[in-house]
């Protein structure tokens, strides 16, 4: 099991996962979220993590920093972060990878602060904890880092309270507490989800120029195509915790391969005519805890056929730099030859 | 300066709140059959009517009740809270004579459970269904379960007599005449029982909503953001799980404030403890309308202050809350 396509020689990844496996026991049931993800990522590039809700997308990027409830998760396969191996690190070191080397971007920023400090008070404890800084010190850089994420009289601001403080500033905040100590890898958990169409927009504009002026990789978690073509160098297609389609943007929405992507292409608005009926897959993901065997789009596939039901497709290389898991390449693949 | 402004306007809406209550007390007290002067007769053994129709005329008792009230009124306003027949004293002197004790016995009582409660609920929500939690769970429910005058007995017995570890009444050893550090620590001997008895119930009750609190709080989003801003579990605990948990006990312990008043009345009369519990009690067994009356205003405005000062807690701890 391999699905990192071949990285160029000349430059290391910075991030590599190589068959990523994360389940959830409870006394009830096992939940397989992640069943053998590989990708990797170069600095400085955006992957995009594209997938419906509970196809492990989230999942995956907690694994990464290891933020999942340790007793009720079982992690295996490799995460290597700039060369450290998250999975084997001890406590001490896992503290200064969180927030330091990587950092991650959540999703509702009402609740991913906490509601009694003020935004300026957590954005310099993460500073007074990775940079050693003194106070005045942190509260100078907080007050750059504002100026930064373009948030409006930034003194006053930093000594706001979460609720006083709309969406879109609040998600910049946000934003400006994970740049703090100019991480490496920035993990964004589906940042514009909980934010009005207008503020979206402008916030992933501003996660487009920050990653670039700071050269950050980045790995951005959306459900939302719209959002991924806007954003991402790579896309990585998630359904039911497994990667079934991976390759550069441009060619992915052009010439998506996997049925699913398809599908998902097929159900967003994208100036379709206005009488046309939007096409939905239909059915629903499989149940993660009780996996079915071979292919798990299978169920819901236009194209099933019955091997499809006995074993996950193998990964195929349609071009040097795209996977995709399907049978149908693979025949496809060979008929052109 | 804001908390100024909200400090005056709730001193304002006070005003109403401490009036009605004079009214409420007052006709209250006035429905209830019997008045001191058939008290006194009764206890004199035989008493002529004339000799009774003579004390009412000297206490006021046969004026019409409207008369009565004009001239409660009129006194409280002076802030004169009227004489003690019984006691042959002025009610103001007896009450301030007695908060004292009674103010050091609630707010020992009041700072244990909050402290001790939190501190328990804390350590059972760290160590989650394990000995530790259960053995705190175990503890508080049997805590709560337990009458306060029982266990006030129990240990009088067991501790004081049995044991004798602690002495079983009172403020300080009669005619010790200890000076300084001595009476200090001689009254803390004498506090322990008597705090222990009031404060054990709230203390079962913060230990388990402190844990809930905690437990619900430790799920929170930003829990997960501050893990993943690199910070130690010790810190995540103690700097925002516990500040965000600790809400719903300040909430808790405004409405015990307004009940420890009245649970200091079986407390005090237990342990024989001279504050103005054990006053209520005599000023009830003997129909002192004037004390009663006065006890009764002097603990409103109590509890007024008290839940005055959770509130101004509440809006420092929480900067949710617009004031």
């Amino acid at each position: 099991m391999d699905g990192t396509l071949m990285p160029q020689a000349d430059i290391a990844p910075l991030v590599e996962i190589e068959d990523l496996t994360v389940r959830f026991t409870s006394r009830e049931a096992t939940v397989s979220a992640v069943n053998g993800v590989s990708f990797s990522v170069k600095p400085g590039e955006v992957l995009c993590i594209l997938g419906e809700s509970g196809s492990g997308k989230s999942v995956t990027l907690r694994a990464m920093m290891r933020l999942l409830p340790e007793k009720r998760t079982t992690i295996t396969g490799r995460i290597t972060i700039a060369g450290q191996d998250v999975l084997g690190l001890n406590a001490r070191d896992l503290r200064a990878l969180r927030g330091g080397l990587v950092s991650m971007i959540f999703q509702e920023p009402m609740t991913a602060l906490d509601p009694v400090y003020t935004v300026g008070e957590q954005i310099i404890e993460t500073l007074r904890k990775h940079r050693n800084m003194s106070r005045e010190g942190a509260r100078a850089r907080a007050l750059d880092l504002f100026e930064l994420v373009k948030i409006p009289s930034p003194e006053r601001r930093l000594d706001s309270y979460p609720h006083e403080l709309s969406g879109g500033l609040r998600q910049r905040a946000m934003i400006a507490m994970a740049l703090s100590c100019g991480p490496r890898l920035l993990l964004a958990d589906e940042p514009t989800t909980a934010l009005d169409a207008t503020v979206q927009i402008q916030v992933l504009i501003l996660l487009r120029r920050l990653q670039r002026e700071l050269g950050m990789g980045t790995i951005f978690v959306t459900h939302d195509l719209g959002v991924a073509s806007e954003i991402a160098d790579r896309i990585a297609v998630m359904y039911a915790g497994r990667i079934v389609e991976e390759g550069p943007v441009a060619d992915i929405l052009a010439n998506p391969r996997h049925p699913y992507t398809q599908g998902l292409m097929a159900s967003t608005v994208h100036g379709q005519h206005r009488d046309a009926d939007i096409q939905a897959i239909p059915g629903s993901p499989p149940d993660l805890r009780r996996m079915p065997a071979g292919c798990s789009f299978g169920p819901r596939c236009p194209t099933s056929q019955p091997r499809c039901r006995e074993a996950f497709p193998p990964i195929s290389h349609p071009s040097a730099d795209r996977m995709v898991r399907c049978f149908r390449e693979g025949e496809e693949a060979k008929a052109s030859f | 300066m804001r908390l100024a402004r909200y400090l005056g306007y709730r001193l304002l809406l006070a005003v109403p709140v401490i009036l009605g209550i004079i009214v409420l007390n007052f006709f209250l007290i006035h429905a209830a059959p019997g008045d001191a002067a058939s008290v006194l007769a009764g206890e004199s053994g035989a008493a002529t009517p004339e000799y009774m129709a003579l004390l009412r005329h000297k206490f006021g008792l046969d004026q019409p009740l409207s008369t009565q009230f004009a001239v409660y009124l009129l006194n409280m306003a002076h802030l004169d809270l009227g004489y003690s027949f019984r006691n042959d004293s002025p009610v103001l002197e007896l009450i301030l004579d007695r908060l004292g004790p009674t103010l050091l016995l609630m707010l020992t009582a009041f700072v244990v459970a909050v402290l001790l409660g939190s501190l328990l609920g804390v350590l059972a929500a760290s160590g989650r269904n394990g000995w530790r939690d259960n053995l705190i769970s175990l503890a508080s429910l049997v805590a709560y379960a337990t009458p306060g005058f029982w266990l006030g007995l129990m240990m009088i017995v067991v501790f004081a007599i049995n044991l004798a570890w602690l002495p079983t009444s009172g403020l300080d050893t009669v005619g010790a005449d200890n000076e300084g550090w001595d009476e200090v620590i001689d009254i803390a001997r004498h506090l322990v029982m008597p705090a222990t008895a009031l404060s054990l119930f709230y203390l079962a009750l913060y230990a388990r909503v402190m844990r809930a609190s905690m437990l619900e709080q430790t799920g929170m989003d930003y829990v997960t953001t501050a893990r993943a801003k690199g910070q130690t579990e010790r810190r995540i605990i103690f700097g925002h799980v516990l500040r965000n948990a600790l809400l719903t006990v300040v909430t808790m312990a405004g409405v015990q404030a307004g009940n420890l008043i009245g649970g200091s009345i079986v407390v005090e009369t237990v342990f024989g403890w001279p504050g103005i519990g054990t006053l209520a009690f005599n000023a009830l067994q003997s129909r002192d309308l004037n004390l009663l009356l006065g006890i009764f205003f002097v603990s409103a405005c109590l509890v007024v202050v008290v839940n005055l000062i959770v509130d101004l807690v509440y809006v420092t701890l929480d900067p949710r809350i617009e004031i």
